[in-house]
């Protein structure tokens, strides 16, 4: 009991929340940080892209509005992207234009973008846990 | 690049790219089982479609 204690305590990252802050900020941080260096590279192409691909599909980034439970959702998944929401707000992108024909598969790609970035950062929590 | 079924497969490529990453550890395997996550998203949904489209409403 006492050696198997000592083997998950070894295993156990010190850093693990300051891993999943930074695999939330950059998509594929954590893992790079954790020595998973295809899947982080992997990560940092493909889930910007998608995101790059949602705004230019012009999707919305939507905002919190508590009155409206799944918008807000909505905006929790959006943020879920960590850096490229910032920047994509602080370029006033992610409007929407709600009559384009893309609107809502914009949307989809955003929201989905965010999503599976916070996969990949409970993925990196499990392998800074010494679960994986 | 507007087209429903293309952007339904740039989707279905870009989710089974990242599941396939998270899920396999070689890149062998990861092809493999994100080649075949892709298949079935896609014909999941030409399917899936065909479907809905004789229901009424």
């Amino acid at each position: 009991m006492a050696t198997t204690t000592a083997r998950v305590a070894a295993t156990v990252h010190p850093h693990t929340y300051a891993i999943c802050a930074a695999a939330w900020v950059v998509p594929g941080a954590g893992h790079l940080w954790l020595g998973r260096r295809q899947k982080g590279i992997a990560f940092l192409l493909l889930l910007p892209l998608m995101f790059a691909c949602g705004l230019w599909l012009e999707g919305r980034l939507f905002p919190f509005e508590i009155t409206q439970p799944l918008v807000a959702l909505a905006a929790a998944a959006d943020v879920g992207i960590g850096l490229p929401y910032l920047l994509a707000k602080a370029m006033s992108m992610g409007a929407g234009r709600v009559v384009a024909i893309t609107y809502e598969y914009g949307n989809a790609f955003l929201i989905v973008a965010g999503l599976l970035n916070m996969l990949v950062v409970l993925d990196a929590f499990d392998i800074a846990q010494g679960r994986k | 690049m507007t087209s429903h079924l293309g952007l339904m497969v740039v989707f279905a490529f870009f989710v089974s790219a990242v599941f396939a990453t998270l899920m396999r550890e070689s890149a062998g395997e990861q092809l493999r089982f994100g080649a075949r996550l892709m298949g079935g998203f896609v014909v999941g949904g030409v399917v899936l479609g065909w479907l809905l489209y004789v229901l009424p409403f």
